[in-house]
């Protein structure tokens, strides 16, 4: 097999393990085992995979409310992150963040956010720690076109761009910001132009498709690790499911998410590489594998124990007891 | 060193423990040139452009940064420049720092100091005077510190340098020149263990901040008629040592708080509540009003807390 398919047969095998996680947790939460919401990234897998593929371990990474498949790509423990989920003692936050704080520091992510562009001023601040000791690790701040017009974004452009800090910004564009399409609240040519504005040089992308997320991020990195600066990097891409996991999203045009169902990364890879010759059982068993794994964590999980109550006392100040 | 300003005091604390670590480091609007109030004078000189950065007017990037570089291993002092500046900054503050470490299940320890001037000085009006370290005390997983003299300043960026919890440092604006005298290598203070100032038994008197040496006024005054008062500086109001207070207020069956702070819901309410529930005691408090901080001089001072306000409660509470 050739060295490009073999690397993209892994960004499918990753972009399958994040959907069939989000379904696997979708129906946990349907059934009543996951508490409170979830925001699924399905349809959205290809910008996770394509980027976290050009992240080193020790590079540190930055999510929003929609986090799961960044800490997946990053390589978080997806039992971990299902107990986490679950609510359950040996979750990644030890049930005290649950779906949209899901941190793995072990391997470099330092955390979603519930709070939109929450992460933009972490990630400056983490990449110039990182520049202070000699490092030459990197930041990836990952955020959605909605964080666009919130404060710190400006901030942290300008902040990253002015002390040339080693930060990849990641806008994950899928046209919407909850329920409000983000072109009607947004001003201006948009998030590149911005970024461009402020001495951040930006490339534009389509997001579902992997080989394109992969490789344009690949040259971005090369140049943020090689000191010249921050970089972004505009995805364009869309959700197929609604806000939340409570969200049917009826509120959509019926032939805008038929189209986006045509588009979807995950069967648009799958025809790349069937083109190079790989067999579709090849394919096939990347899902049928993914899916095997998440439900044996969602039944691990359902079933794992609750965090001990006076666990709700640590980790607040001081030195725990 | 004999008779240094708070100010100053400060600045010797910051310079022992940043020739100490070479992890620690300060951001802030005007910190290269010495800061607002001198008190980082000749640190850019010494430590360079990379620990001492002057930074852009982005308050939340000033915060959130500090927050980022703490989690990869560094220990940045965040300066807010003057209190109210850090309404720019609540998300960092609030639902970041102070959430990290318990919200990712002690992965992290956000190691930040953020100092914040605050308080009336020099006629500054109502966004640049407020003394709200009552909200910041509501608010669990952050340290608040509220010292009045120059060792207590000192002492205090110490220990919060030192902490590995996020600590914020209300430095007092009007206190910045009082002087007093502080150790040649400074120790850090311990949180929540109040300073006995006067001792006495008519009544106990709590108080922190730019208010305390107005308290020891009161107190002074009190005792030249006969009153003695019990009087406590807290320094740190979370954690507070409700033991001292308690342990005062037990003997003098009288209480008084006098805060700078607006009285309704501030930290005077916790204290008196906290005494209440456990000893039998008369108390008051003595605050600012709910009013916004006037510009005007004798509007200013009409409101404010001034010593012969205290005398006055403290005369009034002795008569019930
Ligand atoms: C500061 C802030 N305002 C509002 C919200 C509520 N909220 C959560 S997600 C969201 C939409 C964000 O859109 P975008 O950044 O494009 O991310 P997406 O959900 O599309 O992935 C909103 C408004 C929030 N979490 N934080
Ligand atoms: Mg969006």
């Amino acid at each position: 097999m050739a060295t490009n398919s073999a690397r993209l047969l892994a960004l499918l095998g990753m972009m399958q393990r994040i959907r069939a996680f989000e379904e696997t947790a979708m129906a946990g939460h349907a059934a009543g085992e996951v508490p409170g919401p979830l925001h699924p990234s399905i349809g959205q897998e290809a910008v996770a995979a394509g980027v976290c593929a050009n992240l080193r371990i020790d590079d540190r990474l930055t999510s929003n409310h929609r986090g799961h498949g960044h800490a997946l790509a990053k390589g978080a423990d997806a039992a971990r992150m299902m107990l986490e989920l679950y609510g359950r003692a040996g979750g990644s936050c030890g049930g005290k963040g649950g779906s949209m704080h899901i941190a793995d520091f072990s391997v470099g992510m330092l955390g979603a956010n519930g709070v939109v562009s929450g992460g933009i001023p972490i990630a400056v601040g983490a990449a110039q720690g990182l520049q202070m000791l000699g490092s030459d690790a990197i930041v990836c701040c990952m955020f959605g076109d909605g964080a666009i017009n919130r404060g710190p974004f400006l901030e942290g452009l300008n902040w990253a761009a002015l002390y040339r800090l080693p930060v990849l910004f990641v806008c994950e564009d899928n046209g919407v910001a909850a329920f409000t399409a983000t072109a009607s609240v947004t001003a201006g040519a948009g998030v590149a132009a911005r970024a461009e504005s402020l001495g951040v040089p930006a490339t534009s992308v389509d997001g579902n498709d992997a080989a394109a997320v992969d490789a344009a991020t690949a040259a971005l990195v090369g140049a943020v690790r090689a000191g010249s600066g921050p970089r972004l990097l505009h995805a364009r891409t869309y959700r197929l499911t609604g806000h939340t996991s409570t969200d049917a999203a009826g509120w959509r045009a019926a032939d805008e998410v038929a189209a986006a169902r045509d588009n979807d990364p995950i069967t648009r890879l799958e025809a790349v590489l069937r083109a190079e010759g790989v067999a579709q059982a090849t394919l096939d068993a990347l899902r049928a594998d993914a899916l095997r794994e998440m439900a044996a964590l969602r039944a691990t999980a359902h079933v794992a124990p609750w965090p001990d109550a006076a666990t709700a006392f640590a980790d607040v100040i001081g030195e725990n007891a | 060193m004999p008779n240094v300003t708070l100010a100053e005091a400060t600045r010797l604390a910051v310079l022992q423990e940043m020739r100490r670590d070479p992890r620690i480091w300060v951001l802030g609007e005007d910190v290269a040139r010495g800061g607002l109030f001198g008190q980082y004078r000749g640190f850019l000189e010494e430590f360079g452009e990379r620990r001492i950065v002057s930074t852009p007017i982005s308050e939340s990037t000033i915060m959130g940064a500090g927050l980022g570089a703490a989690l990869v291993g560094t220990r940045p002092i965040i300066e807010m420049r003057i209190f109210d500046f850090v309404m720019c900054a609540m998300d960092e503050l609030v639902n970041q720092i102070a959430k990290i470490r318990y919200m990712f299940g002690g992965q992290a320890r956000p190691a930040v100091v953020v100092r914040m001037p605050h308080g009336i000085w020099r006629n500054s009006a109502a966004q640049h005077s407020q003394m709200l370290e009552g909200w910041f005390a509501h608010l669990p997983g952050v340290i608040v510190c509220c010292p009045s003299t120059p060792a207590d300043a000192a002492a205090t960026m110490v220990a919060a340098i030192r902490s590995d919890d996020p600590v914020l440092v209300f430095d007092p604006k009007n206190l910045w020149g009082a002087t007093g005298d502080i150790a040649d290598d400074i120790a850090p203070l311990e949180f929540g263990r109040a300073r006995h100032a006067r001792h006495g038994d008519a009544l106990t008197m709590v108080s922190w901040s730019a208010c305390m040496p107005l308290a020891e006024e009161a107190a002074d005054a009190l005792a030249a008629q006969g009153i003695s008062v019990d009087l406590l500086d807290l320094r740190t109001l979370a954690p507070w040592d409700a033991d001292a207070v308690l342990a005062s207020a037990r003997r003098t069956g009288r209480l008084l708080v006098a805060h700078e702070a607006v009285t309704t819901a501030g930290f005077g309410a916790e204290i008196v509540a906290h005494v209440a529930e456990r000893v039998a005691v008369r108390a008051t408090r003595v605050g600012f009003p709910s009013v916004p901080i006037p510009f005007s001089p004798p509007l200013e001072a009409a409101l404010r807390v001034d010593a012969a306000k205290i005398v006055s409660a403290a005369r009034g509470l002795l008569a019930t």
